[in-house]
C-alpha cells in the first residue's frame, strides 16, 4: 500500500448532462437574468444569498451550509476556448484534457500512475458507478470500478464448486489464464490487467462495508448511495486517494425547473450526510470533493428549459478548501455573450492543475498538457 | 460431411448475426448452407413471429409493463426466444444508434413502441427509418422536438440527427443544424394524457402546421421551403451519411472500431471493406439488408471471427442462449435484464444520446467480475439443457484423455478458440484431475459435474469476452 491514512484525498462528482450556472449560483439581482429567464428563472425571494449580486439555488442548503463554514470554493467562468456544446464531445475533452484532438489518456489515470508508478495499489482510484469514465482510463493503470461494494469479486457463485479448495484452485487458475501474454494485442493484455487488478482489489475492498458504522442515514438516492460507498472504502484506510462517481442527468433542456429541483436536492443532501460521515470518524480533513459538469447552458431559456451552452460552474468542497468565490461570475450583457452563452474566463486545465499541485503535490504540466493559471482555493 | 471450419463459420455468423446459437442449432444450420442461412436471416418474415400473447398470457404485467426491468425483460425474452435472430439483433444496432433513455422519457411502454418500430424497420430503407424516427413519441421527447417551435426554434433533434443519427461530426454547420431545426418544427407529441390516476398512456405524434416554420431555408447547400422529410432526403443522400452508417454496421457486426467521436479524425481500421459498403448502401437505394447480405457473404467478416468485444447484451444473451437456461415463458428474464444492467448496458436506458462506447470500453473491473460469474453459474449447470446436450456428446465419445475433454469443450462451445498459454492452463488444470469416465454411476455424475467447471472457466476467460 503506497497511501497512509493522511495522504490527500480527491473525490470527483460529476454532474453528468452539463448544469446549469445560472440557476445554481443565481444572478437574482442582475436585470438581463430576468429577461433571459422568464420561464427558467428562479424568483428572487427563494434564492440563499451570498452576496447582493449572487445566490444559492434554494435546493443546496447542505452545500450552502459549508460554504458558510468558510469550506466550499466556488469557481466562476469554468470551461474552455471554442465550447463545442455536444455532451460526448465536451466530457471526452474534460476527461482528457485534450481540446483540439480526441484523447484517449484520462487525466485521473495520469494522476494515479503518478501517485503510484508502480501500480502496487490497485485500490488508489475507484470508481462507483456503471463503466468506467474515460477521465480515470489510462492503459496499464489499475483502477478498481465497482457497481455493488458488497458482491465484488470473481467466481462467487459457481453451484458445482465441491470444496473451498477446488475454488482456491479456480481462483488460482483465473489468475494464470489472465496472465499477460506477449503478442496477443492490446485488447487480450488490457483484460490481463483488468483481471489481475480485479483479483487483487476484490479481497481487499471486500472488508470496507463490513468494518463500517456511521450514525448518518443516508438517503435511498443513487447519488446517496455512491457517496456512502465513498465514505466505506475511505474510513477503511485502504490507501484510495482518487474516488469518482456521477449523478445525473442534468441536460434539461425540458421542465428544468422540478428537474433542476430534484437533482439538486439529491445531490446537496448527499455530499451534506458525506461529510457529516467524515467529520462523525474525524476523516474529513484529508478530503476535497471536488463537483464538475461539461458545460453550461444557454443564457437565454427556450420557454421550459434550457439549450447547451459554454462556461459553467465548478466547487471545491473540503475542510482544508479557502472557501469563497473565484473568478469573475461571467458577464451576461448581450454583447459579451458568444452565440448566446456565458463566454468562460478561466481554463478548466488551471483548475485541475491546482488540485494537482496544490493538493495532491504533483507536477500538473504532464497531466493537463500545459501551465496554466491555477487558483488559491487549496 | 461437416467440418470443424463450416462448424466454426456457421457459429461466427450466429454470434453476428444473432445472439449466438447452440451446438444443434448450428449443425442443422451448416447442413443448410452458409448463403442459404444468410437469405433467412435477412427475410426474417419466412420465420414464425413470437407469440407475444402467450408470453403476456403468464405475465400480464409485462404488457405495457410501467416498471422499467419489465419492459427490458419483455425485449430479453425476444432476444432469446426469436425465431428471427437477426431482426433482433439489428433492433438492438439501432437502439445503440438512435439511443434514447428511461431516465427521461419516464414511460417505459412508450420505449417498448420504439423498439417495436425498430422492429418493423430492422431491414428496410435508411430513409423510412429515419423519418419514423423523427415521428417517434419517445425519441422527439428524448430530444425536445415538442420545444421545437416556429420563430423559437430548440436545436437538440437537429444537432442530434446530424451528428449522432447519419452524417456524424464535421460534415455541416452550425448553420445546417439551425436550419434543419427549422424544417422540424411542428412535429411534436399530442397532449399528453395525465398520468394520474391511471397510469400511463401511449403518445401519439402529431404535425401541427400552425407551428411549422415554412418560410425557406438552406440546409447543406440546398434552399427551399424544407419540411422535415426534405431533410432526411437530403441526409440519406450524403457520402458522409452513408460512411457512418456503414461504420456503424461494420463496428457492430464485423470488428472494433476506435470510439465514434473519433470518426471524422481516424479513418475505418479497414478501409476497402467501408467503400464496398458504402457503395452498396447508395447502389440500393439506403437498403440496410441489401448492405448486410454484401457484409455477411464478404471475406472480411468471415475472416473477423473473435475480433469483436461482445457487449453486454451479446455475452449475458449468448451465454443464456447456448446454455439453454431459458426458453419460452418462464420467471427469469427480469434477473437477466437487470443483469445487463449491473454490466454496464442497462437497455431501454443508454447512459445518454452518445450511447455506450463499445469495444473494450463494454469490460472494466466491476464489468468483468459480473460477466464472468454470470457465464459461470450458467456453464456449470448440468441441469440446464444446452450444457445436457454438451455433456450427452462428450459422453458419447466415451473414456477421454484431459487433451480430448478439452477439446471438446471448446468445440462445442463456439468452437472458441483459445489463446495457447489458456490452453495450457487449462490442461494443467484438468490433467491433475485425471482422464474423463464414464464407468460407473459415481463417475459419471464426478465426470458431469467436471464438464461444467470446465466449460465455467472457459466461459470465465479472456477468449470468451470476444465474438
Amino acid at each position: 500500500m503506497t497511501a497512509t491514512k493522511k495522504d490527500p484525498v480527491v473525490v470527483i462528482l460529476q454532474l453528468s448532462g452539463a448544469n446549469d450556472p445560472l440557476n445554481t449560483i443565481v444572478p437574482y439581482t442582475n436585470p438581463y437574468y430576468r429577461d433571459n429567464r422568464p420561464k427558467v428563472g428562479i424568483p428572487e425571494d427563494q434564492v440563499i444569498p451570498i452576496n447582493e449580486e449572487l445566490g444559492f439555488n434554494p435546493n443546496m442548503g447542505p452545500v450552502q451550509k459549508l460554504y458558510e463554514e468558510g469550506k466550499v470554493a466556488i469557481v466562476h467562468g469554468i470551461g474552455y476556448e471554442n465550447s463545442p456544446r455536444s455532451h460526448f464531445r465536451s466530457m471526452d475533452i474534460w476527461h482528457t484534457c485534450e481540446p483540439d484532438k480526441v484523447g484517449t489518456e484520462g487525466w485521473l489515470g495520469k494522476v494515479i500512475r503518478d501517485l503510484d508508478p508502480k501500480g502496487s495499489n490497485v485500490l488508489t482510484g475507484v470508481n462507483f458507478g456503471q463503466g468506467l469514465p474515460r477521465a480515470l482510463a489510462l492503459r496499464g493503470v489499475p483502477v478498481t470500478s465497482v457497481s455493488d461494494l458488497a458482491s465484488y469479486g470473481v467466481l462467487s457463485e459457481i453451484p458445482g464448486i465441491s470444496s473451498e479448495r477446488e475454488r482456491d484452485r479456480m481462483l488460482d487458475l483465473f489468475a494464470r489464464i489472465y496472465a499477460p501474454t506477449i503478442g496477443t494485442g492490446p485488447v487480450m493484455d488490457y483484460l490481463s490487467h483488468t483481471g489481475q487488478n480485479v483479483l487483487d482489489g476484490a479481497d481487499i475492498i471486500r472488508v470496507a462495508p463490513e468494518t463500517y458504522s456511521s450514525s448518518i442515514e443516508y438517503a435511498d438516492t443513487p447519488i446517496a448511495r455512491s457517496l456512502k460507498s465513498v465514505a466505506q472504502v475511505h474510513l477503511a484506510n485502504l490507501g484510495t486517494q482518487i474516488f469518482y462517481t456521477q449523478h445525473g442527468s442534468f441536460d434539461t433542456h425540458f421542465n428544468q425547473l422540478p428537474q433542476h429541483t430534484r437533482l439538486w436536492t439529491d445531490v446537496g443532501r448527499a455530499i451534506g450526510d458525506f461529510y457529516s460521515d467524515l467529520q462523525e470518524h474525524n476523516a474529513s480533513d484529508n478530503v476535497i470533493m471536488v463537483l464538475f459538469t461539461e458545460f453550461g447552458r444557454r443564457v437565454k431559456d427556450n420557454g421550459t428549459g434550457t439549450d447547451h451552452g459554454a462556461g459553467g460552474i465548478a466547487f471545491v468542497i473540503g475542510d482544508q478548501v479557502k472557501g469563497g468565490m473565484y473568478n469573475e461570475y461571467p458577464s451576461l450583457k448581450p454583447e459579451h455573450l458568444t452565440q448566446g452563452d456565458l463566454e468562460p474566463n478561466y481554463d478548466f486545465r488551471g483548475f485541475y492543475s491546482t488540485v494537482i499541485e496544490r493538493w495532491l503535490g504533483l507536477d500538473p504540466v504532464a497531466v493537463v498538457g500545459g501551465t496554466f493559471e491555477q487558483l488559491s482555493f487549496v | 460431411m461437416t467440418t470443424r471450419e463450416q462448424i466454426s463459420l456457421m457459429s461466427h455468423l450466429m454470434r453476428r448475426a444473432g445472439f449466438g446459437a447452440p451446438i444443434s442449432e448450428v449443425e442443422d444450420r451448416v447442413t443448410k448452407g452458409y448463403e442459404e442461412t444468410v437469405e433467412e436471416l435477412l427475410n426474417p418474415a419466412d420465420q414464425e413471429p413470437l407469440d407475444e400473447d402467450l408470453l403476456y398470457r403468464y405475465f400480464p404485467n409485462y404488457e405495457g409493463g410501467m416498471a422499467p426491468n419489465q419492459a427490458q425483460a419483455q425485449w430479453i425474452y425476444r432476444m432469446i426466444n426469436t425465431k428471427r435472430p437477426l431482426e433482433e439483433k439489428m433492433v438492438l444496432f439501432w437502439h445503440q444508434l438512435f439511443a434514447t433513455g428511461n431516465s427521461k422519457i419516464d414511460n417505459p411502454p412508450e420505449l417498448t413502441q420504439q423498439i417495436a418500430m425498430f422492429r418493423n424497420h430492422a431491414l428496410g430503407d435508411f430513409p423510412a427509418l429515419l423519418v419514423e424516427l423523427a415521428k417517434n413519441p419517445a425519441m422527439i421527447y428524448w430530444l425536445d422536438n415538442n420545444g421545437n417551435h416556429k420563430g423559437s426554434i430548440n436545436e437538440n433533434w437537429g444537432r442530434e440527427l446530424l451528428e449522432l443519427f447519419s452524417m456524424g461530426v464535421g460534415n455541416y454547420s452550425e448553420e445546417d443544424i439551425k436550419e434543419a431545426s427549422r424544417a422540424f418544427t411542428g412535429w411534436t407529441i399530442a397532449p399528453k394524457i395525465p398520468r394520474l390516476p391511471l397510469g400511463r398512456f401511449y403518445w401519439d405524434f402529431e404535425y401541427k402546421p400552425e407551428d411549422h416554420d415554412s418560410a425557406d431555408k438552406t440546409f447543406l447547400g440546398v434552399t427551399g421551403d424544407f419540411n422535415g422529410q426534405d431533410i432526411i432526403d437530403i441526409v440519406v443522400k450524403q457520402p458522409a451519411t452513408g460512411r457512418f452508417l456503414c461504420r456503424h454496421l461494420y463496428n457492430f457486426f464485423v470488428a472494433d472500431e476506435p470510439q465514434v467521436p473519433s470518426w471524422n479524425i481516424t479513418p475505418p481500421t479497414d478501409p476497402a471493406a467501408i467503400d464496398v459498403l458504402e457503395r452498396t448502401y447508395h447502389d440500393s437505394s439506403y437498403n440496410v439488408a441489401s448492405v448486410l447480405r454484401v457484409l455477411f457473404n464478404s471475406d472480411f467478416f468471415k475472416n473477423a471471427r473473435f475480433k469483436h468485444v461482445k457487449s453486454t447484451a451479446e455475452l449475458v444473451v449468448g451465454t443464456v442462449r447456448m446454455a439453454q437456461g431459458l426458453s419460452g415463458p418462464q420467471v427469469g428474464y427480469q434477473s437477466v435484464a437487470d443483469e445487463c444492467t449491473y454490466q454496464g448496458q442497462e437497455l431501454l436506458n443508454p447512459p445518454s444520446v452518445e450511447s455506450w462506447h463499445t469495444g473494450e470500453e463494454w469490460i472494466d473491473g466491476g464489468a468483468l467480475v459480473r460477466r464472468v460469474n454470470f457465464a459461470a453459474k450458467y456453464f456449470s449447470n448440468t441441469d440446464l439443457e444446452g450444457i445436457r446436450t454438451i455433456i450427452d456428446y462428450i459422453k458419447a465419445r466415451g473414456t477421454l484423455s484431459p487433451n480430448e475433454f478439452l477439446d471438446s469443450c471448446l468445440e462445442l462451445m463456439g468452437p472458441i478458440e483459445l489463446g495457447n498459454s489458456t490452453y495450457q492452463e487449462l490442461l494443467k488444470h484438468i490433467t491433475e484431475d485425471g482422464d474423463l469416465s464414464w464407468d460407473s454411476s459415481p463417475d459419471t455424475s464426478e465426470s458431469e459435474r467436471r464438464i461444467g467447471i470446465l466449460l465455467a472457466m472457459v466461459s470465465a476467460s479472456r477468449e470468451y469476452q470476444f465474438a
